[in-house]
Parts: C-alpha cells; structure tokens; sequence
C-alpha cells in the first residue's frame, strides 16, 4: 500500500515536472493548426457561416461557464439566462482593504457587465474575477497581454466560496456541538439522527488515520487539526456536489492554505529527530548525508505541495468532467436527438456524480491520512538505529 | 501554472486560513474535544465491562466447580456414612444372633441339667419308693409266711441259700 503510493507521489511528481515541457511544447503547433485553419477555411466559412457560428457560441458558451464554474464569484448566480445576459441569484459583499476599509454590495452589473463602481472617492472595476482601482471611466490599462496594470486593493470580500466555507462552518458547528451534546450526561449515550452516521466517522479518522500513523501516545493532541479538515474538505466536496454551485476544494487559494496548516502543523511538532533526518541523516556516510540534505529539505515542501495539487485538481477535474457531461444535453442535440442528447447525459452525469462522491470521501480521507503520516513522521522516535 | 497563480485570491487564503482557525479551535473545544474524550471514556467502560464480564463467568465456573466439587464430596461421605451404618446393623445383628444363639444354648444345657437332676432326683425317689415298697410287701409277706415256726425257717434255710450263691 505504502509501496504504491510512493510510486504514484513519484508519477505525480514526475509528471508535473515534465509538464511545462509539455505545455510550452504545444502551444505552437495549436496556433500554427489555428492560423492554417482559418486560412484555409476562409472561404468554407461563408458557406457553414450561419451553423458553424452557432456551434461555435455553444460550444464556447459550454466552455466559459465551466470555466466561471470553477473559478470564484463575487455574485452568487444560480442561473444565467445567455440570450438576456441577465444572471440570477444574490449579491455578495464586497470587503476591500485599500485605505481602510471599503464595504459595499456587489452587483449584477458589476460583476458581469463592467460597470464601475465608485466608493468613498476610489472607483473600482471588476475584470476577470479581480477588482481592480480604477479612474472613474474604468480605464484598465491593458497591457499588449490584456493584463491589467493598475493597482488591486486587497480584495478580502465575502465570494461565493467564502459564502460556501461559512455554509460549511455553521453545517459542522451544528452537527459536531449537536453530536457533542449527546454525550453531555454520560458518554454511553448512543446519538442520534445525524450524530448515528457522523460517530463512524470521527471513528474512523481516529483508528485508521490518526492512531496508525500519529502513534498511541501522540494522536489526541493533533485530533483537532485532523477531524476538522476531514469534516471540513468532506462536506465541502459534497456541497460541491449540490445545485449549489460551490467549488470551494476545487480553488487554489483553498488547498494551499490547507497545505500550509498541515506543513506549519508538521514542521512545528517535528522533533529533534525529524531534525536530524532532514539535515544530518544518520546512518549514511557523510558525503550521502550531504546530497541528502538538499532532496529532504524539498521533499519538506514538496509533501504538503502534493497535498494541495492533488486535492485542488481531483476536485476541479470532477467539476469540469460533470459539468462537460451536463453540456452532452445542449451539445449533441443535433445528432442524437434531444431525448437521446438528454438520456446520454443524464445517464453519463448520474453515474459520475456517484463517482465524485466517492472521490469527495476519498480526497478527504486521502488528505487527512497524508497529514496524520506526515505529522506521524515528524513526532514518532526513531529507536530503531 | 499562470492561471493558478492568477486564480490565487489573497482574500479567500485570508478567509480560509480565518475560518480553519475557528473551525480548529471553536469546535476543538466545543465538539472536538469532548466528542473524542467520550468515546475513548466510553470504550474503557466498555472493555472494563467486558473484563469485568469476564471475571463474573471465571468466578462463576470456578464457583460451579467448587459446588460439584461440595457436591462430590457430600455424596462419597453419604456413602460412606451409609456403608458404615449397614455394616454396623449387620454387625449387631450377627452379635445379636450371637448371643441369643449362646444364650438359647445355655438355656438348653441348663434345662437339661436340671432335667437330668430331677430325672436323677426322681429315679432315685422311685428307687427308694420301690425298695420301701419291697420291704413292705416283704415285711408283709414274710410276716403272713413266717406265723408258723417252720416257714421261719425254710425262709431262713432260702435266704442262706441265695446268700451262698451270692
């Protein structure tokens, strides 16, 4: 088991590291396909013009709100109406930093159709889901990337998936106080409702993750750490899973902060030994110890780094894929009818639903485990040499 | 990798990192902690329960062993107190016989010696019953043959015979 997860932390690891290779190596031959199709389907085009146009919007549209999906939001849109460019849902407030604090609620127009927004004397515009400090035409300053260059304000606003995280937070003070409360007047209380299916789990992040790997003596001290990021990773995978449109494990920002407690968590409870194992690894002559000095202090980071990729892109591949198999309903309509578009679709999004919510248990439990191991290495005595 | 950076929100890290902390510390306190302590009290009173299960069927084998044990002991003295009393009946019984049987005997020899003395006592009596008889009716007859001189003498002249020949 051991074996084969090392062997797959080596794949991930190889494969990132050939990735840019990959990716720098592809991008000219993609616009070389691109510029020779469009020279010679010039004069095909007027003929397809009206089809293709339309096929093209689709399939673009499919595109961009997968890709506004999985990206944070500064309005809670449950529902876009493409004809009307009009997007349903609620408005969330926005929290700048930017000489003192700037409050104010976003908006539909904000968000969605560039309008700037003036507060206290500093206008602001919204441009690919940043807020930038702009005059008070909006003037972004686009450089020849189309990247903005004028200055951002710290932008600590209540997103969508902020929005998400306290959902999360008050679903777990509500089940866990709940849970707690049960065996307020004797712990023989048996719980009940919910607090019956959340037992097994805390449970089971005890026996199978914090003892096995933390040791007997330790665990207690880091259950806190470790139930609260299982629960928290877990319900928001499932929440992800619901019309509610969340993608809140599948953010950068989300994993990497989650990475960085589990490094803080190892790298402030590691012992002497854990130490020495990185610096000075005993039982190896000294020319190794100096090679393997530099390798441990990576392998430092690059632990907690393969925790936050791995998280980061489970979650966003389970939401592009489901999100792309929902499209198969709008997309082959033409072929396939719209009763077959619709069943293919639906029969293909049922069946990776039931997989993503076994990958939501499984990337929490895989998170959780690969905290308590490394925790468990950092604090466990090495009397064996 | 540029659009993962370009992802990255400051503000979200922010709020994430904020609501870990609490979510650590708050529920640490107000769920975690006492969620773990009762289980793990829960589970000691489970296997103390069990131990303590454990010891009461020991107890109770052994205890069943020491009342078969009881048992087993209260029946071989029983029979052993039974042989004894059997034994001793048919011992007094044969005693009993015993002496009745010496007892009838010494009776008997006793009967018969006193029957012997009075059948002795009797002959004897008889004897000199006979002989006074004799000597009377001898008396008698000779005093009715010897009236006259001379059967005085004829028996005198028998008498000296018979003696003679004694």
């Amino acid at each position: 088991m051991v074996t084969i997860k090392k062997s797959l932390q080596l794949l991930t690891a190889a494969l990132f590291a050939l990735m840019p290779l990959v990716s720098s190596a592809e991008t000219p031959v993609v616009s070389a396909h691109d510029s020779l199709q469009t020279v010679t389907t010039e004069t095909a085009h007027e003929v397809h013009a009206e089809g293709q146009h339309a096929e093209e919007t689709d399939k673009e549209f499919v595109h961009n709100f997968t890709q506004h999906h999985l990206m944070d939001d500064h309005f809670y849109s449950f529902y876009a109406d493409k004809e009307a460019h009009r997007h349903y849902g609620f408005a969330l407030p926005v929290i700048l930093i930017d000489n003192g604090l700037k409050v104010f609620m976003s908006s539909e127009d904000f968000v969605y159709n560039g309008k700037v927004v003036e507060k206290d004397g500093q206008h602001y515009k919204y441009h690919h889901g940043k807020i930038y400090k702009t005059n008070a035409e909006g003037d972004l300053k686009l450089d020849e990337h189309h990247h903005p260059t004028v200055e951002k304000p710290f932008d600590a606003s209540i997103t969508k998936n902020v929005a998400g995280l306290l959902l999360a937070t008050i679903l777990l003070f509500l089940g866990f106080t709940a849970l707690a409360r049960t065996y307020k007047s004797s712990p023989n209380n048996l719980p009940k409702g919910l607090g019956r299916a959340l037992e097994p789990l805390v449970i089971y992040v005890r026996d199978e993750m914090a003892r096995p790997n933390i040791g007997d003596k330790k665990y207690k001290k880091y259950m806190p750490y470790l139930l609260s990021v299982f629960f928290l990773i877990f319900l928001l995978n499932l929440l992800g899973l619901t019309p509610l449109g969340l993608n809140v494990t599948g953010n950068i920002s989300v994993t990497v902060c989650l990475a960085i407690f589990t490094f803080l968590y190892v790298n402030f409870s590691g012992n002497a030994d854990y130490w020495k194992h990185i610096f000075w690894m005993p039982g190896v002559p000294v020319p190794m110890k100096i090679v393997l000095m530099p390798i441990e202090i990576l392998g430092m980071f690059t632990k907690p780094f393969s925790l936050l990729i791995r998280l980061f892109a489970n979650i966003t591949a389970g939401h592009s894929v489901v999100m792309g198999l929902i499209a198969v309903a709008f997309l082959m309509k033409e072929t396939l009818s719209t009763p077959g578009a619709v069943g293919v679709s639906f029969l293909l999004t049922t069946f990776l639903t039931v997989l993503e919510i076994l990958v939501a248990f499984l990337q929490a439990f895989i998170f959780t485990m690969l905290s308590s191991l490394f925790i468990g290495s950092a604090v466990q005595e090495h009397d064996h040499h | 990798m540029d659009k993962l950076i370009h992802d990255f929100s400051w503000g979200l890290f922010f709020w994430q990192a904020i609501i870990l902390l609490v979510i650590i510390f708050l529920l640490g306190k107000f769920a975690w902690k006492p969620i773990v302590n009762a289980l793990e009290a829960r589970e000691e009173g489970i296997a103390d329960a069990l131990a303590a299960a454990e010891n009461a069927k020991r107890e109770l084998t052994n205890l069943k062993a020491d009342n078969e044990k009881l048992l087993a002991e209260a029946r071989a003295e029983r029979d052993v107190m039974l042989k004894e009393a059997r034994e001793m009946k048919d011992k007094m019984i044969a005693e009993a016989k015993e002496e009745a049987q010496a007892a009838g005997a010494q009776m008997i020899a006793q009967a018969q010696a006193t029957i012997q003395s009075e059948k002795n006592a009797a002959v004897a009596d008889i004897k000199n019953q006979v002989s006074t008889l004799s000597i009377d009716i001898a008396e008698k007859l000779l005093k009715g043959q010897l009236a006259d001189k001379q059967a005085q003498e004829q028996l005198v002249g028998s008498l000296l015979n018979d003696i003679k020949l004694n």
